[in-house]
């Protein structure tokens, strides 16, 4: 019934469109490339699905990247949006790829390392020294396991002598 | 004329699945809650941030482990309607995360407690046979390891660290000691759950969590408490019957929502 059928955007085009939705609080890396967008379904009709997963339970962003994904589509012509919560898979920070770390660390934080081990006796013997993001030393010390949001650590280097934060690997 | 016949009505079966996700809904919320209490009163920034990160993170837990419990319940009860409309003795959370925060030292020592719990119990859910219990599980395991993290590192710092803090933190463990078998309590929902395949044998889960327990306590300076502490074991908070501290928490917790039913913002 619909004339607009024949300029319905791919699901490709629409993964463009997701590219520049970045995330509110690390506004360098998209939603994609932190792996909150799991998959898009076009559905019959219109319709578009979006399925998403929060990087943490109590995440207070993930209204506001639904909020940002919908308007984008709507910016982009696509009516009907609907977003999907999953939490299975549970979201990894080993999802982020190669090049979106280094737009971390080029802004400022440390990329994550990988996902922790779960042998708690080792896990609590073993003091995290992350990669200093402006000289690269290994001479750091977590300062708080918390930052300015839940994804993030606060960090000290003592060969440049700096806090910085770091971009907790989970 | 017989009278009308009453047809007795059976009690319907214990849904064991839906206790299950009360007490891991109702641990996460209760503490998150008392750890809200430290917002804007922590000894320093960072840890203002961290513990208002931990609660925000417990109260995301309890959301997802509610939402489904009222799946699981199937009377149209969201998470929202089981935190703001039960009364106390509906709570099915453990009595050491009601216990008031008490001085910092109380505070991270009842964490830590707790933290190495969840670490090793949803560590073991994430491998329930109950598809939804394991997904809620492996999400949240992931940010319990860096509450561990958070709060192991504390009771190093405060145990080995001046002998105020070393005699405070001691204090608290020896106080809240006591609480702590009341998390591995294989009563009857536990006990059945377990043989299911839906939650894990906690006798077995008590033995591990007391090795990571008495190493960080150790390399802390810090005793445990004697075994004869250990009695009376306070428990009850698995079947409704909590300390007097809930109540006074949940009237805070809960006056928003009952003041002004179905309010949005
Ligand atoms: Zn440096």
């Amino acid at each position: 019934m619909s004339g607009t059928s024949a300029t319905r955007l791919t699901r490709d085009e629409i993964l463009a469109v997701l590219d520049t939705v970045m995330d509110p609080e690390v506004p360098v890396l998209s939603v994609r490339e932190l792996g909150i967008v799991r998959d898009v379904r076009l559905e019959a009709g219109e319709a578009v699905t979006v399925v998403v997963t929060p990087t943490y339970s109590g995440c207070p962003a993930i209204r506001v990247i639904e909020q940002d994904i919908t308007s984008a589509l709507h910016g982009a012509g696509i009516a009907d949006v609907r977003i999907e919560t999953v939490y299975s898979p549970a979201w990894t920070s080993d999802w982020i790829p190669t090049e979106a770390r280094a737009k971390l660390k080029a802004y400022g934080i440390a990329p994550p390392s990988p996902a922790a081990a779960t042998d708690l006796v080792q896990l609590l013997r073993a003091p995290r020294t992350p990669q200093c993001p402006y000289c690269d030393s290994r001479d750091t010390e977590v300062r708080s396991e918390f930052g300015s949001t839940a994804c993030k650590s606060i960090c000290w280097c003592r060969s440049c002598r700096q806090p910085f934060e770091e971009f907790k690997g989970i | 004329m017989t009278s009308p016949s009453v047809v007795p009505v059976p009690a319907p079966p214990p849904n064991d699945e839906l206790e299950l996700l009360l007490r891991l809904g109702d641990d996460r919320l209760v503490l998150g809650h008392r750890l809200s209490e430290w917002c804007g009163h922590a000894p320093i920034l960072e840890e203002d941030i961290a513990l208002a990160n931990v609660a925000l993170d417990l109260l995301g837990q309890a959301t997802l482990f509610l939402r489904r419990a009222g799946e699981v319940e199937g009377k149209g009860r969201d998470e929202d309607a089981l935190a703001y409309f039960r009364e106390a003795v509906e709570f099915r959370n453990c009595l050491l995360v009601e216990q008031p925060n008490g001085d910092f030292g109380f505070t991270i020592a009842r964490q830590f407690l707790f933290d190495v719990h969840a670490v090793v119990t949803l560590d073991a859910l994430s491998r329930s046979t109950s598809a939804e219990i394991a997904a809620l599980a492996a999400k949240s395991l992931k940010e319990a390891k860096y509450h561990v993290r958070h709060s192991g590192e504390w009771m190093l710092m405060l145990g080995d660290g001046t002998d105020e803090s070393h005699r405070r933190v001691q204090r608290a463990l020896d106080e809240l000691w006591r609480f702590t078998p009341e998390l591995f309590v294989a009563d009857g929902v536990a006990a059945r759950l377990a043989v299911q395949g839906i939650a894990p044998d906690l006798p077995a889960l008590h033995a591990k969590w007391e090795t990571i327990v008495r190493d960080v306590v150790g390399r802390a300076t810090l005793t445990l408490p004697h075994e004869s502490m250990h009695s009376p074991h306070l428990r009850g908070g698995r079947s409704g019957m909590h300390s007097e501290h809930l109540g006074h928490m949940l009237a805070e917790l809960q006056i928003v929502a009952r003041s002004h039913p179905g309010a949005k913002w």
